[in-house]
């Protein structure tokens, strides 16, 4: 049977040239990067590419980059290691509810050492709005955390607009960029950022790598703490190998943007209008036009995500979805909680990610697929039963 | 995705009993779209026995599971039967189910249950 992955969010394989930048650094060049001698030249040398590379790609300098092992270690190092070095100036931190739950969970950490946190609202796409963020911040708010595009939705901030509104008051801005970064353009000195998180696998780079952009002049406490590597914000020797990979995806990513780009948007408009115009009662979920290129996300009515998501996976696709059912702790989506997506079409929302594996020739078998599916469950809905008992008594 | 028993995908893929009874004699319904899980069940008694039960479930692999284990279940059972089937005798049946997704087997009992107190109430009420 074919496989068709529609969920490269959570993994996308590794191309050929990105795994040869790696693999000489764990064999012939497997030296430490901190050595004195000549066995830590190369992998010096590895690192310090890798670090160009990666800066490039979000219009940052080199020396101002972060190796982590995920985009989540990045947010917790921007917002934990800036609050614990910046408490004494305030304990406000200003944030938004759709964020990813690397910063949301530390924020209820944050909450209760005595920070005060503030979720801006946000409208049904998912937008904050500049001038909720300017109505939110006071003396006592020392920084600013929001998303560049959401996880789930793909809904892209107004960053620049939200970043000149925390610069007015001199507040630090941090974004968690990891569902933005290699999809669209993201410039940290032309949005005036502070700090940026990204995640590698997120454009083709291997899992286990990240990065956090600290602008020179901002300080942080590590979280890991004992040498001097990564400018002592992240202790322990670093995996150069791993690096060495997200560095070579973040090259790539750069040359490849627009391309990537505007491939996988032609798949997801193609599929989202093969998808509505087969199956009645589909909802889309975050904003029309303002989303990431890659991102489709879907709620089918009647019917539950993870029974989609089960029958699906027997067709061969993969996709996932926010339904209580499909996480572990049993609960629907903080996203489109967030966004007013009602619970039963919450249970019902499929995300489908474009990749390097898509192509526009699968969309009528995914449709019919998904069609088929979602009728068998519709047959055996007591909401759809209910719904078209109504539709039959007003007509 | 979570780790299904064979019995569980096969009940999923292949749920027996599926639709609604009409004019039945008993309605059980639990759950909401809430917490993720909705089941209808509907049955016919004759001579103090299931002689039909359906369902209609809104709800993950291990809820359409559930609800189609139990209709095969009670179906045929005296009315005391079918009321001491437990979740936990589903969930056996069913080659056991994943630790958080144990719940699902409640619903199925629960509105099993509620159909036959449905019936009682009912005929009660009549007489």
């Amino acid at each position: 049977m074919k496989k068709i992955n529609l969920d490269y969010t959570a993994a996308a394989p590794v191309e050929k040239a990105i795994i040869e930048k790696m693999l000489p650094l764990l064999t012939e060049h497997y030296g430490n990067p901190s050595s004195g001698h000549s066995l830590g030249e190369m992998p010096r040398k590895a690192l310090q590419e890798a670090r160009e590379n990666v800066g490039r790609l979000i219009g940052a300098d080199a020396g101002n980059i972060i190796f982590t092992a995920s985009a989540s270690e990045a947010n917790n190092l921007a917002v934990k290691g800036f609050a614990k070095a910046n408490m004494k100036k305030g304990k406000h931190i200003i944030t938004s509810p759709v964020e990813h739950f690397s910063i949301l969970n530390q924020l209820k950490t944050l909450k209760k050492e005595g920070f005060s946190i503030t979720e801006l609202p946000v409208d049904e796409y998912g937008l904050v709005h500049p001038r909720d963020l300017a109505d939110a911040i006071t003396g006592e708010t020392i920084l600013v955390t929001i998303q560049a595009a959401n996880q789930e939705i793909g809904t892209i901030q107004p960053l620049a607009e939200l970043v000149a509104v925390a610069k007015e008051s001199n507040v630090v801005f941090h974004t968690d960029a990891a569902a933005a970064v290699g999809w669209i353009p993201v410039d940290v000195q032309k949005l005036g950022i502070d700090m940026l998180s990204l995640a590698g696998d997120q454009f083709y780079g291997p899992k286990g790598t990240g990065a956090l952009f600290v602008k020179r002049g901002v300080r942080l406490t590590p979280l890991v703490e004992g040498g001097t590597q990564e400018k002592g914000l992240r202790a322990g020797t670093e995996n150069v190998a791993l690096i060495a990979g997200l560095g070579e995806a973040a090259r790539i990513a750069a040359v490849q943007l627009e391309e990537r780009a505007k491939e996988a948007a032609f798949f997801r408009d193609k599929l989202k209008e093969s998808l509505f115009s087969a199956i009645p009662y589909l909802h889309l979920n975050g904003h029309p036009e303002k989303r990431v290129p890659r991102n489709l996300n879907i709620s089918v009515s009647f019917v539950e995500g993870e029974a989609l998501l089960m029958r699906l996976d027997m067709a061969g696709i993969s996709v996932s979805s926010g339904s209580s059912c499909t996480s572990q702790a049993l609960k629907s989506s903080h996203v489109l909680s967030a966004i007013g997506v009602p619970p039963e079409l919450a249970q019902g929302s499929l995300q489908l990610t474009a990749g390097p594996g898509s192509s526009v020739e699968d969309i009528p078998y995914i449709t019919e697929q998904l069609a088929e599916v979602t009728n068998i469950l519709r047959s055996m809905s007591p909401l759809y039963h209910q719904f078209m008992k109504e539709a039959k008594q007003n007509a | 995705m979570p780790e299904y028993s064979d019995k569980v995908m096969e009940h999923f893929t292949k749920p027996r009993n599926i639709g609604e009874l009409d004019n039945p004699d008993g309605t059980g319904e639990v759950g909401n779209p809430v917490c993720g899980d909705m089941m209808k069940f509907t049955i016919k008694v004759k001579d103090d026995r299931i002689e039909d039960i359906k369902y209609l479930t809104f709800g993950c692999g291990a809820a359409i599971a559930v609800s189609s284990m139990v209709s095969e279940m009670a179906k045929g059972k005296t009315l005391d039967e079918a009321m001491k089937i437990t979740n936990k005798q589903v969930a056996e049946e069913l080659e056991g189910l994943p630790g958080n997704k144990m719940h699902c087997s409640n619903l199925g009992a629960d509105a099993l249950h509620k159909a036959i107190e449905d019936y009682r109430a009912k005929v009660k009420a009549e007489n």
